[in-house]
C-alpha cells in the first residue's frame, strides 16, 4: 500500500534532549574529527564562537532519540535518500533542547527503477524558550513494493 | 582559512583525505549516533540481507564532509545549511576524499556569504555523497 497525502502534517511527541560534553566528544571522535570546537574549552572561548559547539551532524542523534511518529512503514522500502541541517544556531553542550518530528511532505517521483514516494521528515529543535536551534529534514525514499522486492531479490 | 574577498566562482578547494573506514569507527559511530541497524555492525546479518558484509552508515559520510566542511570555515564562518544526498554504498577499508568547489559568493542582508558543492568519493568518480553547505561570514 502507497502512502497517502492525509500523514503531511502528523507529529511525533515532543521529547526533551539533553545535550552532553561527553556526548559531543564521542561523535566527533566517530567521526574521526579532531576539531579542538568540540572539545578543547579554551580554544572555542577564543574564537567567534565563544565557547564549545556540536559538530554540524550532531542533530542526527537527537532524532535518533524520540519516539518518531508511528506511519507503519515497510523497512525494506525505505531508503534513507538526502539529509539537510537548516541551521539558526550551533548546539553546545548544556544545552536542554525541545524536539519535536512532523511529517512535512510527501510528493511522487520517477526514478530510475520506477516510480516512488518521497517523505519529508523534519526533526524541529528549539531551544527552552522556544527559540529555533536547528531543523533536521530527512528524505525518504518509499519504494513501490514490487520495486522493493526486485531490489531484495 | 577562507577569505571573503579572495573567493571566487568555480574554485576548488584543498581536498581532505580521511583514514579508511573501519569496522571499529561504524560500532564507535552506532553507539555516538544512536543508529542501531545491525547492517552497520553485523556481517552475518548484512549477508543475511544479500550484502557482501556491514556498510557504512550513510550519516558517517555526511559526518566526514561536516568536518571538512568546519575545517574550510575555521574561526572565519559558520553554516547555516548543509544537505547532502547517499550515493554509492561505503565499506570497511574505503578511503574516502572529501572536497569542494565554490558554487556562489554573495552578499544578504549585509552578511557574506558562500555557497559550497561538497562530494565524498571512495575513488574517482565514485561518489558515497554529494551536497551543498552555505557558509556565512563572522
Amino acid at each position: 500500500m502507497d502512502l497517502d497525502k492525509s500523514i503531511v502534517g502528523l507529529t511525533g511527541p515532543e521529547f526533551t534532549f539533553e545535550v552532553e560534553k561527553r556526548h559531543i566528544r564521542q561523535f566527533a571522535q566517530a567521526i574521526g574529527d579532531s576539531n579542538p570546537l568540540y572539545v578543547d574549552e579554551e580554544y572555542a572561548a577564543g574564537t567567534p564562537y565563544g565557547g564549545m559547539i556540536a559538530p554540524p551532524t550532531f542533530p542526527i542523534a537527537i532524532g535518533a532519540e524520540g519516539e518518531g511518529i508511528d506511519l507503519k512503514l515497510d523497512p525494506k522500502r525505505m531508503l534513507h535518500g538526502e539529509q539537510e541541517f537548516i541551521y539558526t544556531r550551533p548546539i553546545r553542550p548544556g544545552d536542554r533542547l525541545i524536539c519535536q518530528m512532523k511529517v512535512t511532505d510527501l510528493y511522487e517521483k520517477e526514478g530510475r527503477s520506477g516510480r516512488m514516494q518521497c517523505l519529508v521528515l523534519d526533526t524541529e529543535i528549539k531551544d527552552e524558550n522556544r527559540s529555533p536551534v536547528v531543523i533536521s529534514r530527512m528524505n525518504i525514499i518509499y519504494r513501490s513494493k514490487t520495486t522493493a522486492q526486485k531490489v531484495s531479490n | 582559512m577562507l577569505k571573503y574577498s579572495e573567493l571566487q566562482e568555480g574554485q576548488v578547494l584543498e581536498s581532505l583525505k580521511k583514514p579508511a573506514v573501519t569496522k571499529v569507527q561504524l560500532v564507535k559511530y552506532a553507539g555516538a549516533s544512536g543508529d542501531f541497524n545491525p547492517l552497520h555492525t553485523d556481517d552475518e546479518f548484512a549477508q543475511s540481507i544479500g550484502m557482501p558484509g556491514v556498510i557504512a552508515h550513510g550519516m558517517l559520510i555526511m559526518g566526514f564532509l561536516g568536518e571538512y566542511v568546519m575545517q574550510v570555515a575555521g574561526a572565519t564562518a559558520e553554516p547555516t545549511n548543509f544537505r547532502m544526498r547517499f550515493g554509492a554504498m561505503t565499506r570497511p577499508g574505503d578511503d574516502i576524499t572529501c572536497s569542494a568547489v565554490v558554487r556562489k559568493v554573495y552578499e544578504e542582508e549585509g552578511k557574506h556569504y558562500v555557497d559550497l558543492e561538497v562530494k565524498a568519493e571512495k575513488a574517482p568518480e565514485k561518489v558515497v555523497g554529494s551536497g551543498q553547505a552555505t557558509l556565512r561570514f563572522f
